[in-house]
């Protein structure tokens, strides 16, 4: 909402700077965006009269200007245009002055003649003819406004006005208008305030012989007035109204649409105007459009309507949108002869679904889809015939039609100031809130308060506070530290994320943030199969676009963009990692959807048909550059696993486990699924070369993803200390021969299979191939660690137990290195 | 005797003085003192003496021996100082070449404002609840307040789920977990609610249609608007130092009641007006209010007994704040060299 200062002072005399008002309104709750002084960037351009114009010497198309500029002496001007003449009353703007747009003007010579300044058009002062209608727009502006010569061109074209840009809340349709912000103006300020009750003189006539109106839904159109202008002049409106309109950011059209446009922004009831000729039989009907009726509305789109909205209609057609908007062909054109006004309170739920419906907002929906003062139809239809009276555009009727089915009851709430004070933690006197409330418009009876018409927003106590608390000031609130003990503490997910977060930055990890929607190409892109599950995602209505327009079934993508991006962007390696979620959707045979809520808040009404899907999270790697490869990010996840106290896994060939459908993005040959209880805790590996081409990546690259529910389940719960060792460890080293192919695992199965108790620990130390070693085969070099916890153990307990390793081995196909 | 004596300290003490190398001193030690030495062989020549000369000798010879032993420890003391120094010296690296110790990562600047948040809030007795990205419109609008047709939902531009007739939809605000922590707990309730919000907003240096919100919630008997405004000046004193001041200007939200806005004095200009806060001073920072009395009894708590307060803030404006990062999609870009900052 704009609001023009010239317009607001009509009604409240608040003599403040500028800046300090609009800070005063935003500390009362009408937030101040920001203000614009009108004419701000025009200096030294001043009333001139053109004395004489001689043609220029040395040009055919200039002509030099004598013009008086209020001074001693007039001054010499150089001009290309065609239309001035001696007697004219022009803008002009001196040496040194500035236009809009930063254009400075300085005296210089044209073609040998000097000239002092510079001759103004409309366009060159910021203005078009829709400003000043008698103008031309290609040419100087002759003036005919009431002015000296001599005075700063501001005020002689009203040009200095200052327009205040108001953000208004949806609960304060009131302040949406210039006696709305008046109100809390006055009250913010303490002043009178002055809105006098509007009043026309009207001419004899019966309306009902011109008109009828018929309201067939009293539901949705609560009220309904109409008056009647004869013998109209269509003609633009006066210079103050198209300035104030202007100001407040509205076009100036022509008187009548002016009128309604200057009612609306002075009440904010929407008003419509209509030529009589147009409305077929004389009957305005207010009623439910037909289902595929059609109206083409003002701004040139034909719509077509359903029967759940409400129309203007006459007896064949809809003439206009309820609330929303007028149709073209109904409207005032410069043949008009006889106007209807309209001013009526229509529900907002309805004008609200319309337009949104017809995707069609208009100033008037935007007023009425929030609710305007139920009280105010006839009011307003009076005031614009005041003002049609005062612009002396045609002859109202003094009967006017008023279809009243309103059942307006001003809003009453328990007043208690101490209520208040508890609920604020102030200390503010009863007689104070009576002073305050009664500023904005509030009554009392008995101990209630009563709410003003237009307040549609008051509804309960708390709303009163707010009214005490906003005009008491909300800084001189006191602040305190609320009372009672409270505990607090992580819950177990909470910390184990916590755990799980720190240890992957300990290991190198840089915790990334991405998009939860993607693009649906990934499916293709992560090579899933056409029948994966993983393609069934939740996908949005109404995304921004293909690229965010599902909700991502696997955190992996993700991942890889991330990859991609810093690929491209010439990072020589990254290590990457996040916690966050995938949105799986429910199983078709999960109950009803919120069922824990429900079962909690047991009210039937929150019921839907639909699932609300899952929202595991996840815990995402990956790598490349550097030092990344598949034993890098394994030794990673085995510090993380080891970390949140996870133990007895074993990696599978990702090929032979159905746990994750991304194993297709993944080298076969070198991703593993991490498996514990026959459970997956998570997949990991070497990208598949041709998703890391499709994603653009030049180099390896290593992902992996671990499901935080079921590590969650796989965490030992507790630490047991195990004491200390006694007796001294025997170590043996063992070079075994085996086929390429087995993997090392089996090897030590085997080996911790046969030492049995006192094996303490396996260590690798050397897998070779090569010279010496038969093609097909490979070396594998172990250290492997004795101990026994009753004392040292013998070289031949030692022995002994090597040697049945070497028989689990060879019957495995593996033997001792000779 | 005593002539050799003296012969032997004096060619000790000027060869132990011309030795710079300490296997070469143990040698000269070997030399004088071994029993092969020098000193030893006169000694055995002892039994020549007469009696009257014997403790005579003998005496000389214990103090000549004392005196190499001496002169030999100092020298060996001195060699290896020397020898040490020159190790040290030898072993002397270029202090400026950079460290190689295995890196340590990073945690994303959003989580270290968070974790920074969280801990201030858990230090005054709030527990952190979570709640479903994907919600119903129940939770998220109607039990807030927002019945359906009600025209702040326009602010709010809602991301729906296919197939669900617009009764499932993303989050637009963290608010909606309020109503979840409502239905299972009774008061007194003390929470905040971190995490992820979908607005339809196309993407800029200031908007994303995915970002973060801390959602707070107390419930309890007696809570007071003057309880918000400490809390909120709690954090932000704790988060911004002691000089920052805040300012709460009246809003509407439909859930609260009454509802403010809150902004917090330009990090910039302290207060003064700058073209960092537009000449106002302050930068808006948060919503709050008390919470509105038909969320309370949508959720069965009895507003007439309890009341409470709630308040929502934008992670990704405090971090932003807080670096200077002046494009909200550096955050969600996660270049590694922006990562590597924080």
């Amino acid at each position: 909402m704009n609001l023009s200062m010239k317009w607001l002072a009509d009604y409240v005399k608040a003599d403040v700077p500028i800046k300090e008002y609009c800070h005063a309104l935003t500390m009362s709750g009408s937030k101040v965006e920001c203000y614009e002084t009108e004419g701000k960037e025009i200096s030294n351009v001043v009333v001139g009269k053109i004395l004489s114009v001689v043609p220029h010497e040395n040009s055919d198309h200039l002509v030099v200007c004598q013009v008086e500029v209020g001074k001693d002496a007039p001054i010499q001007i150089v001009t290309g245009a065609s239309n001035v003449n001696a007697g004219d009353i022009v803008p002009v703007a001196l040496d040194g002055s500035t236009l809009p747009g930063g254009i400075k003007i300085k005296k210089g010579k044209l073609r040998g003649v000097e000239s002092n300044g510079m001759l103004c058009s409309l366009g060159e002062l910021g203005l078009d003819k829709r400003d000043f209608p008698y103008a031309i727009e290609d040419g100087i502006f002759i003036m005919q406004e009431e002015c000296e010569t001599g005075q700063d061109i501001q005020s002689a074209i009203g040009l200095n006005d200052t327009s205040v840009e108001f953000e208004i809340t949806s609960n304060r349709p009131d302040c949406l208008s210039v006696t709305g912000l008046a109100r809390e103006t006055a009250a913010t300020f303490d002043l009178p305030l002055n809105i006098p009750a509007p009043e026309f003189k009207g001419v004899d006539g019966d309306i009902n012989e011109l008109l009828k109106v018929d309201i067939h839904n009293a539901e949705k159109c609560k009220r309904y007035c109409a008056g009647i202008v004869k013998n109209v002049k269509i003609e633009p409106s006066p210079r103050w109204m198209r300035e104030r309109l202007r100001a407040s950011g509205v076009r100036p059209i022509n008187n009548f649409v002016d009128i309604t446009n200057y009612v609306m922004l002075e009440y904010g009831q929407p008003m419509h105007a209509f030529d009589l000729r147009y409305v077929e039989g004389a009957h305005i009907n207010v009623r439910n459009a037909k289902n595929g009726e059609k109206i083409m509305t003002l701004d040139g789109v034909e719509r077509e309507l359903t029967e759940d909205m409400l129309v203007i209609a006459d007896e064949k057609k809809p003439v206009a949108v309820a609330g929303v908007m007028g149709g073209e062909y109904s409207g005032i054109m410069d043949d008009t002869t006889t106007v209807v006004f309209e001013s009526a309170y229509f529900e907002p739920t309805q004008v609200r679904r319309t337009s949104k419906a017809l995707k069609l907002k208009s100033d008037a929906s935007a007023r009425y889809e929030k609710g305007v003062d139920p009280l105010i139809s006839m009011i307003c239809l009076k005031r614009a015939f005041q003002l049609v009276e005062e612009l002396g555009a045609g002859e109202v009727l003094n009967t006017v039609i008023d279809c009243d089915h309103s059942d307006y009851k001003p809003s009453k709430v328990e007043f208690s100031a101490d209520w208040i004070n508890n609920f604020l933690g102030t200390d503010i006197s009863e007689a104070n809130m009576k002073e305050y409330l009664g500023r904005l418009g509030f009554t009392f009876e008995g101990d209630n308060v009563v709410a003003p018409s237009f307040r549609i927003d008051i509804e309960c106590k708390a709303d009163i506070a707010e009214e005490v608390a906003r005009i008491y000031g909300y800084n001189n609130i006191p602040s305190t530290d609320f009372r009672g003990v409270a505990r607090a503490e992580f819950t177990e997910e909470q910390k184990f994320i916590r755990t799980l977060r720190n240890a992957a930055v300990a290991l190198g990890g840089y915790e990334i943030a991405t998009y939860s929607f993607v693009s649906p190409k990934y499916f293709d892109k992560i090579k899933l199969p056409e029948d994966s599950k993983l393609r069934n995602a939740v996908k949005i209505v109404n995304p921004l676009g293909e690229d965010t327009s599902v909700m991502r079934t696997s955190i992996i993508p993700s991942v890889l963009d991330v990859l991609s991006f810093n690929y491209n962007n010439r990072n020589e390696k990254a290590c990457l990692f996040e916690i966050s979620k995938e949105y799986l959707p429910a199983a078709e045979e999960k109950p009803f959807i919120n069922g824990n809520i429900l079962a909690n808040s047991g009210n039937e009404k929150h019921r839907y048909e639909y699932s609300l899907p899952d929202e595991p999270q996840r815990l995402t790697v990956g790598m490349y550059g550097g030092e990344a490869d598949f034993y890098t990010l394994k030794g990673m996840i085995e510090q993380l696993l080891g970390e949140l106290k996870i133990s007895g896994y074993e990696y599978i060939r990702a090929n032979d486990s159905g746990a994750f459908d991304e194993k297709y993005a993944f080298h076969p040959g070198r991703s593993a699924v991490i498996v514990r209880d026959g459970k997956a805790l998570g997949i990991m590996g070497e990208i598949h070369p041709e998703v890391q081409e499709t994603y653009g990546i030049g180099v390896k690259t290593y992902v992996a993803k671990l499901n935080i529910p079921e590590l969650m389940e796989a965490a030992a719960d507790k630490i047991t200390y195990q004491p200390l060792p006694k007796f001294p460890a025997t170590t043996r080293d063992l070079s075994i021969i085996c086929d390429d192919e087995t993997p090392v695992a089996e090897l030590e199965k085997a080996i911790k299979g046969a030492v049995g108790k006192i094996l303490e620990k396996v260590t690798l130390f050397d897998v070779y191939k090569g010279k010496q070693i038969e093609s097909g085969k490979k070396s594998v070099s172990y250290s492997i660690s004795m101990r026994s916890h009753d004392g040292t153990l013998t070289d031949e307990q030692a022995d002994g137990a090597m040697k049945k390793a070497l028989k689990a081995l060879a019957a495995i196909g593996a033997e001792l290195r000779s | 005797m005593k002539e050799q004596l003296k012969k032997i300290q004096a060619q000790a003490e000027q060869e132990l003085s011309s030795c710079t190398d300490i296997k070469a001193l143990d040698e000269l030690r070997i030399k004088f003192l071994g029993k092969k030495g020098e000193l030893t062989a006169i000694l055995k020549q002892m039994g020549k003496l007469t009696p009257e000369e014997r403790p005579v000798i003998g005496q000389l010879a214990n103090q000549v021996r004392a005196d190499i032993e001496e002169a030999l420890a100092t020298r060996m003391n001195f060699l290896k100082a020397n020898a040490q120094e020159a190790k040290l010296k030898e072993e002397t690296i270029d202090i400026t070449l950079p460290g190689n110790y295995a890196p340590f990562g990073k945690l994303h600047p959003l989580t270290k404002v968070e974790n920074e948040i969280r801990e201030i809030f858990m230090g005054m007795g709030f527990e952190i609840a979570d709640g479903p990205e994907i919600d119903d419109d129940y939770h998220v609008f109607e039990a807030l307040n927002l019945p359906p047709d009600h025209p702040a939902r326009d602010t709010q531009d809602t991301f729906y789920i296919e197939g669900t007739d617009e009764t499932v939809l993303l989050r637009t605000q963290t608010s909606s977990v309020q109503v979840h922590v409502m239905e299972n707990q009774k008061p007194p309730i003390r929470i905040i609610s971190p995490g992820r919000v979908f607005r339809s907003d196309a993407v800029d240096a200031t908007h994303s249609p995915l970002f973060h919100q801390i959602e707070g919630l107390v419930v309890d008997e007696g809570i007071t608007m003057s309880d918000l405004k400490g809390t909120l000046e709690m954090l932000m004193k704790k988060l911004y130092g002691n000089e920052c001041k805040l300012r709460f200007r009246p809003h509407h939200f439909p859930f609260t009641e009454p509802s403010c806005e809150v902004d917090i004095s330009c990090f910039n200009c302290g207060g003064e007006g700058c073209s960092m806060c537009k000449d106002e001073g302050y930068i808006e920072l948060l919503g709050a209010g008390m919470v509105h009395p038909k969320v309370l009894e949508n959720c069965g708590i009895d507003p007439e007994k309890y009341s409470g307060f709630a308040f929502g803030l934008g992670l990704e404006r405090m971090v932003m704040g807080r670096y200077d990062i002046n494009d909200l999609r550096l955050l969600y870009e996660n270049d590694v060299r922006f990562l590597d900052q924080f």
